[in-house]
């Protein structure tokens, strides 16, 4: 009979302990798989910050949203705009992100919401096509006589825009290079010691992840947490048990919204431009890609599967033959040049296509994504029913 | 008024795209339940059956003669083989590379659609649309990615036969001055065709005792099921005859938009919107939204429209839908209850 | 006192009159039995105590309040719970889930985003779930995944979830169909003791006749989308209309 122990608030702590401190740590024990450059490190934390949001919406309530990708972009505009007007300081860039995106998903929600099912897949997408195409096109800054969003060159920031507060906040520094500060301090600065580096953009996100990480846990533990997981298993019941599933929902999709805006936002501390084909339906289709191949519904598998899919896209996206033949150089010298020409359709511009298929097999024999198989694996290693109580805990403490 | 024709006529190519993709995602919707969002995928599948139908008719072999280039080296002259197999008639058959594509792409997605729904759909009827959805998005980024592996990420110009090519002049039929109404030719042929197909789909629904089954498992499967028919054959069937209509307006589109790997994602969004819009699980509604669409997209595009409103015409589908699903939430000729969970 | 009233209710179904100006009167306290042959219009009836329905003409009240113009919850949280006649749980969570949710949904309302406070630190709403279960008999299962039950005990679950919410009028939908006689003793005790010391009202459709004459004060018999009956359980035995409707094919077999 299967069973359930929910992990308690101390195996909580001590899971959140080690992830702060893995996060923390990144720079060094990325150093030895060739991944410890900010800007991956970067990525890895921002769109662990886009999955988790992601997550909340879609592995809770069921809700299969593809159009998430308009408030990451939406994320960006308003903090180059930020930036633009107020100054170069991510904070206020971020505050008014999370702000903006959660203005829209309240809106996008409300509407997308009164269906459910494959129509509100549906209705998110048009939506989410709709802000790219405006964006894209600058229709409502044409509208208004503006540059709002810079069509498709992007939005950036230029040495005569106001930034109000550089001057205030940051007097005495130099602000025309047009970095992000935090406060005068410049966050693509990186320190290195002993060959590792240490970006101070990297920390910045980190720590927003840190945060949002840990709300994120308080919201799966927490009744409104599962009144949620209660939507996704049967919506009629929670009706017919007095509770009214509509605000509940919506409540979900517009943090998942402001998620996403916030991780929209960190995109633009190194590079302080916003372009329009974050919005495309693509970037909505590679969170999905993300929580799925992590595990969805699961605390710490959208962020796995965020520095997955990243890492791979990475590695594998830059690999040629030359380096196939290196990796495989264990192959007898005859066989390899066939192993080598068949494994090089999945590398290079071919990594899409790996992508593609290990998504494929994860839909269809792993539902539950690497958690999933991560805790199987553990039940036939272990293997002992004495134990199983321990270890279900444990692995769920992974969520 | 002359202009109103024109776009009328614009819009009914695309919109016939738009419905024949559109009818064969319900078909699918309405026989097997399952929500394919790799169709967009057969859809380019289709247009590259037409590139490889051209490309097998001009492969060249060398004459055996020599020639100089004007920079004095000697290449070997080379001819496509069908030319000298059959001469003239070999030439025109490479002029009417795309419509005697249909030829291969036909047995082609009849194939593909058959292997597709036993291998792969078959093992979803009974999992959550969430998962439905999920599965073919990532089938259908597999099969972009080989496309793109085998045929690069340029699109590829295939161009139509020289007799269909050009403009065609409608003013007289509608009584305007010569020349005020032309009209790309092979735009008007795609019309005609998808116009053609949907109505043999139509027949074959409506008359045959096969399409009489098939409409009745799109009522009620279970009570079908019921009769001691084996639905599960023929919704096998519809599923590679869906995937065949998709590529049939695959290929014949190829001379209207060169086709590259993502050509499919595209269309995709495009048609399931049409088919919301429409309404989940009818085939008339699939066909008329295709059409309404594609005239509206034509129309916002008139430059007296976009005057008015900046851009419209990139954004009128999306609107379109989110207005009919929030005023008619089953669509313009949807039944009630269905994908709904 | 009437706790639930309904009056000249009619439902139309296309060409068929579903229900056909039924009358009921429901006393505070008691527990109320509705029988009929099948199509009778039993299950429409509660339908449309719960909003699943609304009634073409007539009124429900409930406590003085109509229950017509409000959704489903709304309906809920003014204190009538409903168990259905195949068993609507939480499959995916606890069974102590399971029954904290609808005790979550009584203390904070409709909607509250509470997303602060642990579950597992809400001492008093586990108490309580626990304590339902207990009545139920399901205390020992508290960890196991609701899909996992069988189906007797689904619908017990489903039956201490509604428990959980301390209803005023608790609406039953078949709660012995596809029981085996053991069961259904066992449900029948069960029904009889539950909420007894806190005056819920039960409103049961039922089939099965040694059931509602073990169990009902009183019996409203429905035929044809009709109330032809509504009387204590010893004068409706006797009753010839009833007997020719429904009792007659029945109660030989």
């Amino acid at each position: 009979m299967k069973i359930l122990t929910h992990p308690t608030s101390s195996v909580d702590s001590t899971m959140m302990f080690i992830f702060v401190a893995a996060v923390l740590t990144m720079p060094i024990w990325l150093t030895p798989i060739g991944a410890a450059y900010p800007d991956l490190m970067q990525r890895f934390v921002i769109f662990g910050l886009f999955a988790t949001g992601f997550n909340i919406l879609f592995g809770l309530t069921g809700y299969l949203s593809f159009g998430h990708a308009a408030f990451l972009g939406i994320g960006s505009y308003t903090a180059v705009w930020s930036f633009k007007l107020l100054g170069m300081n991510p904070i206020p860039a971020a505050i008014f992100a999370v702000v903006v995106s959660g203005v829209f998903a309240l809106i996008i929600g409300y509407v997308s919401l009164r269906r459910s099912g494959i129509y509100f897949s549906i209705l998110t997408l048009a939506f989410a096509q709709m802000c790219y195409a405006i964006a894209y096109s600058d229709l409502i800054g044409k509208f208004l006589g503006i540059n709002l969003t810079n069509g498709e060159t992007g939005l950036r920031v230029l040495a005569d825009d106001p930034r109000i507060m550089d001057g205030v906040l940051t007097s005495g520094i130099d602000t025309s290079a047009l970095t992000v500060n935090l406060f005068g301090l410049d966050l693509t600065h990186t320190w290195v010691w002993n060959g590792f580096q240490f970006n101070a953009g990297f920390y910045f996100c980190a720590f927003v992840l840190i945060i949002a990480s840990y709300i994120a846990m308080r919201i799966f533990r927490s009744p409104f947490g599962l009144m949620l997981k209660a939507v996704k298993t049967n919506q009629n019941r929670l009706n017919y048990t007095g509770v009214n599933t509509k605000p509940y929902t919506l409540a979900a999709f517009v943090i998942s919204g402001m998620y996403a805006g916030l991780a929209g936002a960190l995109l633009c501390i190194t590079d302080p431009l916003a372009g329009a084909e974050r919005m495309q339906w693509t970037a909505s289709g590679e969170v999905v890609l993300m929580v799925i191949l992590g595990g969805m519904g699961t605390l710490m598998g959208p962020m796995l599967g965020a520095g997955i899919i990243k890492f791979s896209e990475q590695k594998f996206s830059t690999w040629g033959k030359p380096e196939l033949h290196e990796f495989l150089a264990f192959i007898p010298d005859g066989i390899r040049d066939t192993v080598v020409s068949v494994a090089s359709l999945f590398v290079g511009s071919g990594w899409h296509l790996t992508l593609g298929l290990v998504f494929m097999l994860i839909v269809i024999f792993l539902p539950g994504g690497i958690v999933e198989g991560g805790r199987r694996i553990l039940m036939i290693v272990t293997g002992s029913n004495r134990r199983n109580r321990q270890i279900q805990a444990a692995a769920q403490a992974a969520e | 008024m002359d202009a109103i024709i024109l776009q009328v006529l614009n819009g009914l190519e695309k919109g016939g795209a738009y419905a024949l993709i559109a009818l064969g995602l319900t078909l699918i919707f309405g026989t097997l339940g399952v929500v394919n969002f790799a169709h967009g995928a057969l859809f380019m599948l289709g247009a590259f059956c037409a590139v490889i139908m051209r490309s097998l008719l001009t492969y060249e072999v060398a004459t055996g003669e020599v020639e100089a280039t004007a920079w004095g080296t000697e290449v070997a002259v080379t001819t496509p083989y069908v030319t000298n197999l059959f001469g003239d008639f070999g030439n025109t058959l490479i002029d009417w590379a795309v419509p005697v594509s249909i030829l291969l792409t036909i047995p082609v997605m009849l194939i593909v659609g058959l292997v597709m729904e036993r291998g792969l759909i078959r093992h979803f009827y009974k999992r959550p649309h969430a998962e439905q959805i999920l599965v073919t998005f990532g089938l259908a980024i597999v099969l972009a990615e080989l496309i793109k592996a085998q045929f690069g990420a340029n699109p590829i110009p295939v161009p139509e036969p020289a007799a269909l090519g050009g403009m065609a002049d409608f003013s007289g039929i509608f009584g305007s001055e010569p020349g005020t109404i032309t009209y790309p030719m092979w735009r008007f042929v795609y019309f005609l065709f998808s116009a053609f197909i949907i109505l043999v789909v139509f027949c074959f629904l409506k008359f045959t005792t096969f399409g009489m089954v098939v409409r009745a498992g799109m009522e009620d499967r279970e009570t079908v099921g019921l009769l001691g028919i084996n639905i599960g054959k023929r919704f096998t069937f519809m599923f590679a005859v869906s995937a065949m209509i998709a590529g049939l307006a695959g290929a014949m589109y190829t001379p209207i938009i060169s086709p590259d790997y993502n050509i499919g994602m595209e269309f995709l969004v495009l048609s399931f919107v049409v088919v919301v819009v429409g309404g989940m699980g009818s085939l008339g509604g699939a066909v008329s939204a295709g059409f309404l669409l594609g005239l509206l997209q034509s129309f916002s595009a008139m430059n007296e429209v976009k005057a008015i409103i900046p851009g419209i015409d990139q954004i009128i589908i999306y609107l379109v839908a989110i207005i009919v699903l929030l005023v008619r939430p089953r669509g313009l000729m949807g039944r009630k209850g269905v994908m709904e969970t | 006192m009437a706790i639930l009233q309904v009056r000249n209710v009619n439902k139309r179904f296309g060409g068929l009159q579903a229900l056909n100006d039924v009358n009921l009167s429901v006393e505070q306290g008691t527990i109320h039995a509705i029988i009929g042959p099948n199509g009778a219009g039993k299950s429409t009836l509660l339908n449309c105590f719960v909003g699943r329905l609304t009634p073409d003409t007539g009124s429900v009240m409930f406590n003085g309040k109509s229950l017509l113009e409000i959704t489903p919850h709304e309906i809920n949280q003014a204190g009538v719970s409903r168990v259905f006649q195949t068993p609507e749980i939480f499959t995916d969570l606890t069974i102590l889930e399971n029954v904290m949710i609808p005790t979550f949904a009584h203390r904070d309302g409709s909607f509250k985003v509470n997303w602060w406070p642990r579950v597992d630190k809400e001492a008093q709403t586990r108490d309580h779930a626990m304590s339902v279960l207990d009545e139920i008999g399901l205390v020992d299962k508290k960890d196991v995944v609701a899909s996992a039950l069988s189906r007797g005990d689904k619908r017990r679950l489903e039956m201490a979830m509604c428990l959980a919410q301390d209803p005023k009028l608790l609406l039953l939908d078949e709660p012995t169909a596809g029981m085996s006689r053991a069961d259904t003793n066992a449900t029948i005790d069960l029904l009889k003791r539950i909420g007894k010391s806190r005056g819920i009202t039960k409103v049961i459709i039922e089939h099965d006749m040694h059931v509602v004459f073990s169990l009902a004060d009183k019996i409203a018999v429905l035929a044809q989308g009709a109330v032809i009956a509504e009387d204590l359980p010893e004068n409706i035995k006797t009753d010839p209309r009833v007997k020719e409707a429904y009792l007659g094919e029945e109660a030989v077999a």
